[in-house]
């Protein structure tokens, strides 16, 4: 096969090699790895570059991160925040506000590698969607995690987290750990298609909000070239984000902080009309 | 057919969006009060699990306390660890068991220096002010010193402040004569020491949260 010569969109696709059709996944899940192992590096090797956790974490014995969502719901509970913390949370707030807040789910949070596997594992077995609760339930369940840390004075959802409690049984020692984990991956396998990522989790919905303005977005880019194959829908953990972007009139730039910038649809598109772009300084073709 | 179709659909789909808002609000306070009653329940832990020095009480520090392991990482002697999901503690709150590993009272207490909350308290700056708890002889009839079936000092010998937090009293009762160890508990810091080093087999002094025992009293026995 050769590829188009003219400058016209390519009508068939063009088989591209397949570390290009699966790119943006493997840098995403080096990336999770690779930062899951920054954290390992001290308790197995003894390298501290890292210490603590995604809740809070020293880097380099200098530098403090920590969540913003579990910092907040601190402050709520117990009205008092130190420095440090709010330091940290700034600092990763944002990087988020830049780069796009649910760029957490993709390409940090541990849970994501277990969704995906029970997404990829339902695909295969042909499982119908399941449970549809409305995508608003996350937010709902956000500000539930808010009220109950101002009402109780207690940082009630981290008693369930599967974000952090699955981080930490890593880091720190599985424990029952191991049962959150399974949880998570036989709801989204057998309840609820993409449920616990797409339509619960009450971090991924704070991260939403968070990255709403962010800069660096996908846009289809090369939208006329699209052949309504439907690839991207099907791989996409957020579709509903795409089809403004793809079949609307307006803009070219998918705006909604659902899209966890996972480039996905980078990687699938077989006419390549996809691309990261930045927002504000964006120029459709042409 | 209609003669306003748009604005009774849109009508219509107010009224499905309002419908729906509720049944996710009515959904999630369920599950809100679920959380709470359980956090309720997650309030209380196992008398032998102790918080770090300078934690805040109890209540304050299950809000303050992000579950970092920050002072996990920083305690030079493995003490404390993080309680993990199906514990009896508040998964991810750092605590210590003095029979395993007793804190060693560090003089920099590198603890509540690691803490990036206000969970254990920066005004602690002198370990001999920490409360993580405080030791109870309640072995009086296991104790070898007491019971007179040796000269045991264990405890006594292993306090960081021995002669201070812990003395051996002498006694005399019908003509027996024996030490009993004997905890003063404004001076006690809860470190577990003695109960990690007590020669009996199931500890005979413990430490025990200071909510448990009484303020009013200065000392066991005397
Ligand atoms: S939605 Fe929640 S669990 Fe899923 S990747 Fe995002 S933060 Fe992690
Ligand atoms: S739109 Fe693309 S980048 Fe955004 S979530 Fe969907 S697949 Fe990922
Ligand atoms: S004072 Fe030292 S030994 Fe005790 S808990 Fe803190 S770091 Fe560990
Ligand atoms: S360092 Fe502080 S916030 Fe982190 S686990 Fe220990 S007590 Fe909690």
């Amino acid at each position: 096969m050769s590829a188009p010569t003219s400058s016209e969109p390519a009508t068939a696709p063009v088989t591209r090699p397949w570390w290009l059709r699966q790119r943006w996944l493997l840098l995403r899940r080096a990336s999770q790895f690779g930062l899951l192992g920054l954290f390992m590096l001290g308790p197995w090797a003894g390298i501290w570059w890292a210490k603590g956790n995604l809740a809070a974490s020293t880097w380099f014995d200098l530098v403090p991160l920590s969540d913003p969502f579990i910092v907040l719901q601190s402050w709520l509970a117990v009205g008092a925040v130190t420095s440090t913390a709010l330091l940290g949370a700034g600092l990763i707030a944002g990087f988020y506000w830049l780069v796009g807040g649910r760029v957490f789910c993709s390409w940090v949070c541990p849970v994501n590698v277990i969704t995906d596997a029970a997404h990829w594992l339902r695909t295969r077995l042909r499982l119908p969607p399941g449970w549809r609760p409305q995508r608003s339930l996350r937010l709902w369940l956000a500000a539930m995690c808010l009220v109950a840390a101002t009402l109780t004075g207690s940082l009630v959802w981290e008693l369930v987290n599967p974000v952090t409690l699955v981080q930490r049984a890593l880091v720190f020692g599985v424990g029952a750990g191991w049962t959150v984990m399974l949880a998570v991956f036989l709801f989204d396998l057998l309840v609820s298609r993409r449920g616990w990522c797409g339509h619960l989790c009450p971090v991924g919905a704070f991260y939403g909000l968070l990255g709403t303005a962010s800069p660096l977005r996908v846009a289809a880019h090369a939208r006329e070239a699209c052949t309504d194959c439907g690839d991207c829908f099907e791989v996409c953990p957020e579709p509903q984000v795409i089809s403004p972007a793809l079949r609307g009139s307006g803009t070219r730039i998918v705006v909604s902080g659902d899209c966890t910038n996972c480039g996905r649809c980078i990687d699938v598109c077989p006419d390549d009309v996809f691309r990261f772009a930045q927002r504000y300084r964006y120029r459709p073709p042409g | 057919m209609a003669d306003h179709p748009t604005s009774r659909n849109f009508a219509a789909d107010r009224r499905r969006f309002l419908a729906r808002g509720v049944q996710a609000a009515g959904a999630v306070s369920l599950v809100g009060m679920l959380l709470a009653s359980h956090a309720e329940q997650a309030r209380s832990r196992p008398v032998s699990a102790l918080r770090p020095p300078g934690a805040l009480p109890e209540d304050e520090f299950l809000g303050a306390c992000v579950r970092c392991g920050l002072c996990v990482r920083d305690c030079p002697y493995d003490t404390l660890r993080l309680a993990s999901f199906g514990e009896p503690i508040a998964p991810g709150t750092p605590y210590f068991v003095a029979r395993d590993i007793p804190c060693e009272m560090c003089e920099d207490i590198p603890c509540v220096v690691a803490c990036p909350t206000t969970a254990l308290d920066k005004n602690l700056t002198d370990i001999r002010e920490a409360d993580m708890g405080v030791a109870v002889v309640t072995g009086t009839d296991t104790c070898y010193s007491i019971t007179g079936v040796g000269r045991c000092t264990g405890c006594y010998d292993a306090c960081p402040i021995k002669d201070e937090a812990i003395t051996m009293e002498l006694k005399q009762e019908g003509g027996r004569v024996y030490f009993v160890p004997t905890v003063h508990r404004e001076q006690c810091t809860g470190c577990g020491k003695c109960e990690a080093d007590c020669l009996y087999p199931e500890a005979a002094i413990k430490v025990l949260p200071r909510a448990l025992v009484r303020h009013d009293v200065g000392s066991d026995f005397v």
